[in-house]
């Protein structure tokens, strides 16, 4: 397919899916929304808003309780969402889909709940250098109450991890922790062959997908992880929910994170005992209105086409490559691979003396949204030897002549700073 | 509008390109403190040596940042040298002031004649209060000099 053709499919397939998105139509300092945050927080199209919106309307009560109609509706809506959602992710049962706050809180799920139950002196918990600080400060705490160390698996220079260190520190190895797609540096990592290695060696692997599942297939069998968290927020759906997907046998055996109601089999005055999962796991009235937003934003994904969104991104991400060293050549350093087959979704980057945090105010002023930080990602930025980057990162809403704005507008920054 | 132009002024580009003042002090006799801005990961050491009748010694700084914040830092760096740990106060005062961040008994309205008087060249960072989230930019090395003479105060009761 020749370049040109190649653009213009790209731009037809994200105009005809921008309609559905509200926000995109806004302007910011009176130049059209460029949103290029959505690794931060993706936006979500007007069936989302509108699902939660009726069941505040028209349904709204509590679940698993009451035997009125505005119950069962809801908690059919609920349970409805958790099917959506086994179904997205192709978990073998329902029951396997544990619905959290966020990503961070599934994550601390498995590291407070599997972690205290099964780590202790002398164990060894591997962390990826690329994680992000949910799946890092957990597994320092848990090695804290627990008396297990933590040892970092090295990434290459270009970002990408380091399979054969891997494969030689996973010998012995209690858990490994390890995102499927860098939020920093945007590596793609070939996640279910670090699942088979990882239980090749009895390791139990904990994989972050949160930078993963709104971008590609999710197939959880096809992982073959043991645990699997992501967040409803980044994948179209609303903020407040996130989900963790685990194996049955594991999920069975561990303790609860949080106790309450919902959780509970039985409490009397001597203690309690627990409800099966899921309900095990979601102590308390759960975000019912997100949860119900979020089987909406996994339809909505799954009837775009998974492997259409992962067509999108490649395709968007070897055009803001090459965009991107086009105009600024030797002033901009990109992190991560170059290849766009071996990422996902963003790109992070630095330009000449350019601070990102500077460089973020100045693309505000062009209608530009980008993320300027250490993207709670420091250990990886120190590898980098860098305190922070800008990252522009996408979703299949996002157009070629978006990244034509932000190159005028990183134009601008430079033009500013004299460069 | 708020205008780019007003935010990033040359004198501004100036002090974060070539950076007064940027280094380190022995401490003791110095005292030493370090802030962060969680939201950028930015980092500022700031070093300050006192006299016994409370005048700034010598006073410099250290870390990596945005143009704002390490811009702020060498402007507070020139600005206090030489003067008194009451004079640093009164200028943060108005420094705050300046951004919006004074109470409502804070001093009144400067023209920019009496703000350069006060704040030396920090005066030029009077555009970042159009740029609500870039303010703790400009504070951080001013609140890191505060706690560091904090420290100071800690460690004469000591």
């Amino acid at each position: 397919m020749s370049d040109l053709a190649s653009i213009r499919e790209i731009d037809a397939f994200a105009e005809s899916l921008r309609k559905d998105f509200p926000i995109l139509h806004r302007t910011v300092h009176d130049r059209p929304l460029v949103y290029l945050d959505s690794a931060a927080s993706s936006q979500r199209p007007e069936a989302v808003i509108e699902a939660m919106d009726t069941y505040y309307r028209t349904y709204h009560s509590n679940i698993h309780r009451g035997a009125h109609t505005l119950g069962e509706e809801a908690t059919a809506a609920y349970d409805g969402a958790r099917t959506k959602i086994a179904r997205f992710v192709n978990s073998p049962t329902p029951e396997q889909i544990v619905f959290t706050k966020n990503v961070t809180e599934a994550l601390n799920l498995v590291a407070h709940s599997w972690g205290r139950a099964n780590l202790g002196e002398g164990d060894r918990i591997l962390l990826s250098t690329m994680e992000h600080h949910a799946n890092i400060v957990p597994w320092f705490m848990v090695a804290e109450m627990t008396g297990a160390t933590v040892e970092w698996v090295p990434i290459s220079d270009d970002g990408v991890l380091d399979l054969d260190a891997l494969a030689r520190m996973l010998r012995g190895a209690s858990v490994l922790a390890c995102t499927a797609v860098s939020n920093v540096v945007g590596t793609l990592n070939p996640i279910a062959d670090i699942c088979a290695m990882a239980r090749g060696e009895g390791v139990v692997s904990v994989v972050d997908a949160a930078q993963y599942t709104p971008h590609q297939v999710t197939d959880v069998v096809a992982i073959g992880a043991d645990f699997l968290g992501f967040t409803g927020h980044k994948a179209l759906g609303p903020t407040g929910v996130g989900v963790l997907w685990g194996r049955s046998d594991l999920l069975d055996s561990m303790p609860p994170f949080l106790g309450g109601g919902e959780m509970i089999e039985h409490v009397d005055y001597d203690g309690f005992s627990t409800a099966p999962v899921p309900a095990k796991f979601e102590a308390g009235t759960m975000p019912i209105a997100e949860v119900i937003g979020l089987g909406v934003a996994v339809d909505y994904l799954a009837d775009v086409g998974m492997d259409r969104v992962r067509d999108h991104d490649v395709a968007i991400l070897r055009y803001a490559l090459a965009a991107l060293t086009d105009a600024f050549g030797a002033k901009i350093r990109i992190l991560g691979p170059l290849d766009p087959e071996q990422r996902s979704g963003l790109v992070s980057f630095e330009l000449g003396d350019v601070h990102p945090h500077d460089i973020s105010t100045i693309l505000d002023q062009e209608g530009v949204a980008i993320r300027a930080g250490h993207h709670c990602a420091k250990p990886l930025h120190a590898r980098f030897g860098v305190t922070a980057s800008a990252r522009a990162s996408f979703q299949f809403y996002n157009t070629t002549a978006e990244v034509d704005q932000l190159v005028h507008a990183l134009d601008i920054a430079l033009e500013l700073f004299g460069l | 509008m708020p205008q780019l132009d007003d935010l990033y002024k040359e004198v501004i580009l100036d002090h974060y390109r070539r950076p007064r003042r940027r280094g380190t002090i022995d401490v003791p006799p110095a005292t030493h403190a370090r802030g962060y801005n969680p939201l950028c990961g930015d980092e500022i050491d700031m070093y300050v040596s006192v006299g016994d009748s409370g005048e700034i010694d010598a006073i410099a700084f250290e870390g990596k940042g945005c143009a704002i914040s390490q811009a702020s830092a060498s402007m507070l760096t020139e600005r206090v040298q030489g003067g008194t740990v009451a004079d640093f106060g009164d200028a943060f005062d108005r420094f705050k002031a300046m951004l919006g961040l004074g109470d409502d008994d804070g001093p009144a309205f400067s023209t920019d004649e009496e703000l350069g008087r006060q704040l030396g060249d920090a005066e030029a960072l009077q555009a970042v209060r159009e740029f609500p989230s870039r303010i703790k930019c400009a504070t951080l090395a001013w609140n890191t000099l505060d706690q560091a003479l904090a420290g100071r105060e800690s460690f004469e009761e000591t």
